[in-house]
């Protein structure tokens, strides 16, 4: 199916129609950050994005796109698991009683393969285990999804390396790949579900031609060869493991501020810390919120934290993300979206990092010739 | 009735040392007893034996300022008791107890002293072996040194 | 309105079926008693009548009504799922207030979760139980329930190393023990007043000599991380295969079912695939600096 940017703002309509709050990319304090939509005018029609280690900025990109940026800041994260939930409250029965679950249908516009990965990532580690975190499994439950064809990677992006590339083969209700070219601005819409069939069906939409379907496929191999960085995961996790003394930390360690910036962006990154909140009558309830392995305290037992530096902090958040997390969940936990290192206050690249821990550290007297 | 250098032989600092070592070593050791609360050694005293307990269990004490005193160590059957006759000025820096009823051997150490210099071989291998005993007891003082089972006050 | 690419991927119906692995539940304080001057064991019944079954070595996450929760290894009888026994150090604010619980006081508690000691994997064989401090209590469920199978086993050690004679854990129970003919019993402390009249060192100079066959051996290590540590390592220097010894690790949990984060070794959750660990699956990772 092909429809135009009148096509779009129908989509949106008809996703409102069917009681969706939908939640799309928009321009809010220099950056995109996903919010509650109603019209494509809230859309960053126009905007590009400049990434770089330790940089971002919103540019005009000179074309006419809705779509022509790469990450935003936040992901979608927040969304399936919110940065505080309440848990549970006290009530005048002596048993505490769990919080509701939130069952808002949402329909998320514009998410992109590494994000879609990221999803599925979490899906894992929240729906998929021993223990199920039902408020997780009932957003997701009541969330559509309208991916993108990444058009426009940025230069920290890597998902190509990460199993993953700029075009979503599953896990979307609908598939939009923007096509702004002589033919005109259009979109060349895939439905990956029922559900997506019959909202795609409900559209005034043409048949895609060959033209279209070549345009389409245009659009993600330029983005995979526009891609500029790399991870080599063949045997990453032994080599990870391996490294585990490696100098590299050290030099990692007197550059990071351990900051955790690196955690909130990362679209995988779950973990998290509760507190028990009171009134002036007494304890209420508990609440769940994020935390971060940054944080010197994550480790605490008795007589102090176990990862005390910087450098055991860091190692542990590398290690599990590409090394600990195919262990436990069966994947690697990045995605290859590239916001640590853009976010990274001193840009700090995982890319260059994990291509040096990889190599053998040097030995004493090759350091003495150095 | 087993004689001294059968009760000696059985015992690990002494097992499966040569028959004309053995013999010679055996010359410097006495078969004693020492009943509940009997003193084997004062500190200060000369350090001019040793003891193997063959059976029994033997408290090694410190007495701290105002008098209360402290056991530091214990040794049971198979064990060492007394190791300053090893090191100049052969004086004792503790106290040894008899907990309970105790056989130990004991050897003279000047005996033993003079035996290994005239056969440097068996100086060797004894001095092996108590050094051995030696490490593991410095390794288990330095970990209660840790003090494990308390609670680590934070840093 | 069909299936969702969401509602596809979960084969589970409902979201009302699962439960809230975050909500505890209320349990009365039945009885305290006062182990040592910072530590108690508290005896609670589920407000719900409800007995608890646990395996020996699990834990439960534990707090008073506000004070937040911590995880606590159950310290009673598996026999006895109605009285869920917890001994607790007072080390910090939550346990602190653990410690001050008075009998009629509501606890709040989740669980029992984790991997146990599972005995029954030194069936037919010697099993040798080594406790160092507040490691007896983890252990005590592990040699209750071995007592009340005694038949299926051979010989039964227990080694207990405490850090003084007024710090030592159910000195009523461990004069039970040591009056048996069925288990032998050796207890040492750091040091001591002459009125100990027992052994003073380490738990691993009183660790038992007799000729144990390796094979048909199980020992069960329980204590600070450098005491197991150089328990396991005398063990396995006398002959003991490190997969035929067991340790109990501890680290920082938030929740105890695997989502916080908090506990994990390398890939191990020690509240889901421990906190018992075979000795050889984690010797290199105790030994590693600040992993």
């Amino acid at each position: 199916m092909v429809f135009d940017v009148v096509g779009l703002q129908a989509l949106i309509d008809e996703l409102i129609r069917r009681g969706y709050a939908v939640v799309g990319p928009t321009v809010r304090e220099g950056g995109i950050v996903a919010a509650e939509i109603r019209s494509i005018d809230d859309l960053p029609r126009g905007v590009a994005d400049h990434q770089q280690p330790g940089e971002y900025r919103l540019t005009e990109s000179g074309a006419d796109e809705f779509f022509g940026f790469a990450s935003g800041a936040t992901s979608w994260k927040p969304v399936l698991f919110p940065p505080r939930r309440m848990l549970w409250r006290h009530t005048s029965a002596a048993a505490p009683v769990a919080a509701p679950l939130d069952e808002t249908p949402r329909a998320l516009l514009g998410v992109r393969a590494c994000d879609l990965h990221a999803i599925d990532v979490q899906d894992r580690v929240f729906a998929d285990r021993a223990f199920i975190d039902p408020d997780y499994v009932s957003r997701r439950r009541h969330t559509f999804i309208v991916a993108v064809t990444c058009g426009h990677p940025s230069d920290d992006c890597f998902c190509t390396s990460m199993g993953g590339g700029p075009k979503p083969s599953a896990g979307f209700d609908i598939l939009l790949t923007e096509i702004a070219d002589d033919l005109g601005h259009r979109f060349v819409a895939e439905a990956g579900t029922a559900a997506g069939a019959e909202v795609v069906a409900a559209l005034a939409s043409r048949p895609a031609s060959d033209d279209d379907r070549a345009a389409a496929d245009d659009v993600a191999d330029r983005a995979a060869a526009a891609i500029k960085r790399t991870v080599d995961t063949e045997g990453l996790r032994d080599r990870l493991y391996a490294a585990r003394e490696h100098p590299q930390w050290d030099d990692i360690a007197s550059r990071c501020l351990s900051c955790g910036n690196c955690t909130l962006v990362c679209p995988t990154c779950f973990c998290i810390t509760t507190n028990d909140i009171e009134d002036l009558a007494g304890p209420v309830g508990r609440e769940r919120v994020w935390d971060s392995c940054f944080v010197v305290e994550y480790s605490y037992i008795h007589g102090g934290p176990i990862r005390r530096s910087t450098q055991a902090r860091y190692r542990q958040w590398l290690t599990h993300k590409f090394a600990s997390w195919i262990d436990q969940f069966g994947t690697s936990g990045c995605v290859g979206c590239g916001r640590c290192v853009t976010w990274c206050p001193v840009g700090i690249d995982i890319t260059e990092e994990l291509a040096r821990l990889s190599t053998a550290p040097p030995t004493a007297s090759e350091k003495e010739e150095q | 009735m087993k004689d001294v250098t059968q009760l000696l032989a059985e015992q690990p600092l002494f097992s499966d040392l040569g028959n004309d070592m053995f013999a010679l070593v055996a010359g410097c050791a006495h078969n004693e007893h020492f009943g509940a609360d009997d003193y084997l050694f004062r500190i200060g005293d000369p350090a001019d034996r040793f003891y193997l307990v063959r059976r029994g269990l033997v408290a090694l004490e410190l007495v701290r300022t105002g008098g209360s005193r402290l056991i530091v160590d214990t040794v049971s059957n198979g064990g060492i008791v007394g190791l300053s006759w090893l090191v100049p000025p052969y004086r004792w820096n503790l106290d040894a107890r008899a907990v309970e009823a105790t056989s130990a051997v004991s050897i003279d150490a000047g005996c033993l002293r003079r035996k290994c210099e005239d056969e440097p071989r068996i100086g060797y291998v004894l001095l092996q072996r108590v050094s051995s005993a030696l490490y593991q007891r410095m390794q288990a003082a330095r970990v209660r040194m840790a003090d494990v089972y308390g609670v680590p006050s934070d840093e | 309105m069909s299936e969702t690419a969401a509602s596809m991927r979960f084969a589970i119906e409902l979201e009302s079926e699962l439960g809230e692995p975050m909500l505890p539940r209320p349990f009365v304080v039945q009885q305290t008693k006062r182990e040592t001057a910072d530590t108690a064991t508290l005896s609670l019944t589920a407000l719900d009548g409800a007995p608890t079954s646990f395996a020996p070595g699990q834990f439960t996450v534990v707090g008073r009504p506000g004070w937040g929760e911590v995880p606590i290894s159950i310290s009673g009888d598996p026999a006895h799922p109605d009285h869920l026994e917890h001994t607790v150090r007072a080390v910090g604010d939550a346990s602190r207030a653990l410690v001050g619980a008075r009998p009629g006081d509501t606890l709040l508690l989740r669980g029992p979760y984790g991997v146990g000691w599972d005995v029954a994997d030194g069936v037919g064989g010697n099993v040798v139980i080594v406790a160092g401090g507040i490691g007896l209590a983890p252990l005590r469920p592990a040699l209750l329930q071995i007592l009340a199978h005694r038949p299926r086993y051979r010989r039964v050690f227990l080694v207990y190393g405490a850090r003084a004679p007024h710090e030592m854990l159910f000195t009523r129970q461990l004069e039970h023990w040591r009056g048996r003919f069925d288990i032998e019993v050796a207890v040492t402390v750091d040091a001591a007043t002459p009125e100990w009249r027992g052994h003073v060192g380490l738990v691993t100079s009183v660790l038992p000599r007799a000729d144990l066959d390796p094979d048909e051996t199980l020992a069960l290590v329980c204590g600070p991380e450098i005491m197991m540590r150089i328990t396991a390592d005398a063990l396995v220097t006398n002959g003991l295969p490190p997969d035929h010894i067991k340790v109990s690790l501890e680290r920082s949990m938030k929740c105890g079912v695997g989502v916080c984060g908090h506990c994990q070794l390398r890939e191990l959750f020690v509240c889901l695939d421990g906190p018992v660990f075979r000795y050889d699956r984690v010797a290199g990772l105790m030994t590693a600096r600040e992993l």
